[in-house]
């Protein structure tokens, strides 16, 4: 019997060379799929009893989710992601009902069909939502709707107030070599493509020869100038965060003390009693140079399961209520006009500037970075080139 | 009526018991049906589906994938500075990684299979097992906190004047020493215990030293083990990218593959084909090293 066995050594290369021969196989005669486009629904029928849903880390919380779950009878579950490319990839997986999608996720959504057209009908609080967040051009694509909006807010700066002194006015502390070297290795930055928006909105103000008009679109020497900020600014970073636990436990353990960050993570800094600081409502929250920001859109999975609770959990978040709760947790400008009525801070929505367009022109809300200027040009470096350039600046 | 049924289904087992009588051929087939077509589908054809991906690309206007054979993916991985460095520091670190548990794992092993009573034994066995009941997550997280500025490192080297190694490439080595260390020892201690303690002792009656013993004796019978275990070790230190992201700000083999995944399928299949060439070559000069002669 033994005689008759294969070397093992042998059965292995011919197990290598099989595999080896499929995957050409595979590689030459790829198959075609389609994405087709699907259906608005056009009457709410009953909830399925249950919702998946991937959101931003605050945004779906007990204290609005267990009204509903009793309101509705449809039990959430909830993903927490850390990247707008987390989020796309999580919805290709066909899990999930519905997502907070920021502007650089939505047109990718959409062009992949991953998600489905949104009926505002039968969403009773769309109507009184503010004006200047619907038909937006992240959120209606060709006139169709695609979801409801959320809130917005800009991304902020925050500093540990114990060892940045005097408090910063701009992003120079993070971003001009000079200033920023004086904290080198404390230095918390996004760890996402998108953060090159970032230099690319403070070198708007402080290179104007370079002509950044939107931080998104941006031409080869436009783009060149921003990668090149970011690499500089490399070996300073003390740490790239992408998850918000990981940035709250840097500030906490004294690795991390000044940073871009979101609201989440300041507040919850803040309720642990850590020294940190952002810019202050006396400033705008803002920067001196502006900031990027999000206005963020729920919307419905193309393979949603559970499609009427996902309806009715996109009228529950901007329920005039539940939305000003919502904007008052996470520490945003809620979406809903009717919210400012009922903020547990009279002065939230004037603070947070709900309803004032003229701010928002000075926040750069997160978009898709495409080819496509928008001035009929083409040669914008689009979102791939994004994130290979992402890839070289971390090295 | 009933007893007629009874031999109706009888005659149904007896057919099947028929019909492999004699076969063992088909009994065998019949047995391993369903974990071979497992494996096969599973594990291969995903694996095979997934790096046939490797040779597409991206159609830079639609961002869609289109299937068809290239080797772009595979010459920007050659070409890109970045990615080659990215390669070399995995397989730095899953070297050393490898190297470090190996030395740690020794002596360990060799207590446990030589010296200990069996009651020691026992609790060693446990001892080494219980980090891989805990969650992975909870221990990367641990060794953050260990490793921060105000972490319990820094506070235990302060009074020497020295300073912890902070986030970094070398937390990365520390961290996956840790969380790897036990798919070490393990095959380490199978391995010396299969070796009788009467070759030790002949060795030691021929007159050869402790140190030759081990030179001669120990290690070759118990490198195919060894080898066993480095294969646990690299594999899972090339293939990590949580730790890197937690306590580093180095982007490894992993990371490149999680910041494409999205936008550049083809792009990450080719990453991901990276770790499966460096295996094999491992394996191949593991093979000429002699590790598999014993098995």
């Amino acid at each position: 019997m033994r005689t008759q066995d294969a070397h093992p050594v042998r059965v292995a290369w011919l197990v290598i060379a099989g595999l080896l021969a499929f995957m050409l196989l595979l590689a030459g005669c790829g198959g075609s799929d389609s994405s087709s486009g699907g259906e608005e629904l056009t009457e709410l029928g009953k909830g399925e009893g249950s919702l998946n849903l991937i959101s931003w880390a605050g945004y779906v919380e007990p204290e609005w989710v267990k009204p509903f779950e009793q309101k509705t009878g449809c039990k959430v579950n909830n993903k927490v992601a850390g990247t707008s490319d987390e989020m796309v990839q999580l919805m290709r997986s066909g899990q999930y009902d519905g997502v907070s999608a920021s502007g650089n996720a939505t047109a990718r959504l959409v062009d992949g069909g991953d998600v489905d057209p949104v009926n505002v009908d039968l969403v009773p609080n769309y109507k009184t939502i503010f004006n200047d967040l619907k038909d937006q051009p992240y959120n209606t694509f060709d006139g169709t709707h695609y979801g409801i909006p959320h809130g917005r807010g800009a991304n902020l700066l925050m500093w540990n107030s114990d060892d940045v002194k005097p408090a910063p006015t701009s992003w120079d502390v993070m971003l001009d070599p000079e200033v920023a070297s004086q904290y080198r290795g404390k230095i918390s930055a996004y760890d996402d493509p998108i953060y090159i928006a970032d230099a690319a909105v403070y070198l708007k103000a402080h290179e104007p020869d370079l002509g950044i008009e939107n931080p998104y679109e941006l031409n080869e020497e436009q783009f060149e100038a921003a990668v090149d900020l970011l690499k500089e600014q490399r070996p300073l970073v003390g740490e790239y965060w992408s998850d918000a636990a990981k940035q709250i436990s840097a500030f906490a353990g004294g690795d991390s003390t000044v940073g871009t960050t979101w609201q989440y993570q300041y507040f919850a800094l803040q309720e642990e009693g850590e020294p940190v600081a952002a810019s202050p409502a006396s400033q705008g929250f803002l920067p001196s140079e502006g900031a990027t920001g999000w206005s963020d859109t729920w919307m419905l999975s193309s393979e949603a399961k559970h499609p009427n609770c996902m309806y009715m959990w996109m009228d529950w978040i901007v329920e005039p209520k539940i939305n000003a709760e919502v904007a008052e947790y996470f520490g945003e400008a809620p979406a809903q006009s009717l919210s400012c009525e009922e903020t547990e801070d009279p002065e939230f929505c004037t603070k947070y500037h709900a309803d004032n367009p003229g701010f928002w022109k000075r926040v750069y809300y997160w978009q898709t970075p495409l080819a496509d200027c928008g001035n009929g040009a083409s040669d914008c470096r689009d979102y791939n080139d994004w994130v290979q350039a992402w890839t070289s600046i971390k090295g | 009526m009933a007893s007629e049924a009874v031999v109706e289904r009888r005659s149904v087992g007896h057919r099947l018991a028929g019909l492999l009588h004699g076969r063992p051929r088909l009994q065998v087939g019949a047995l391993l049906a369903g974990p071979i077509g497992w494996l096969v589908i599973g594990y291969l054809g995903s694996l095979a589906v997934l790096l046939a991906a490797a040779f597409w690309t991206v159609d830079p206007l639609s961002g869609e994938v289109v299937q068809g054979f290239s080797l772009e993916n595979v010459e920007t991985l050659i070409d890109e500075p970045v990615y080659r460095s990215i390669v070399g520091r995995t397989v730095l670190i899953a070297a050393l990684v490898t190297i470090t548990d190996a030395i740690l794992a020794f002596p360990i092993a060799f207590y446990m299979a030589k010296l200990a009573s069996r009651r020691g034994k026992a609790i060693l066995v446990v001892a080494v097992l219980l980090p891989l009941w805990s969650s992975y997550l909870v221990k990367v997280y641990a060794w953050r906190t260990m490793l921060s500025s105000g972490g319990v490192i820094n506070w235990a080297l302060d009074p020497f004047g020295l300073h912890g190694p902070g986030f970094g490439t070398t937390a990365v080595w520390l961290v996956m020493s840790y969380l790897w260390l036990p798919y070490m020892i393990l095959p380490i201690y199978a391995g010396l215990e299969r070796i009788p303690d009467s070759l030790i002792s002949a060795s030691e009656d021929l007159g050869a030293s402790p140190l030759t013993t081990f030179r001669r004796v120990i290690l070759p019978l118990v490198f195919p083990a060894v080898v066993a275990g480095s294969i646990f070790t690299f594999s899972l230190t090339l293939g990590d990218y949580i730790t890197p992201r937690l306590v580093s700000n180095t982007q490894f083999i992993g990371n490149a593959v999680f910041n494409n995944i999205v936008n550049d399928l083809p792009l990450a299949s080719a990453l991901a084909l990276v770790p499966i060439v460096v295996m094999i070559a491992y394996l191949l000069v593991a093979r000429r090293l002699g590790a598999f002669e014993h098995v």
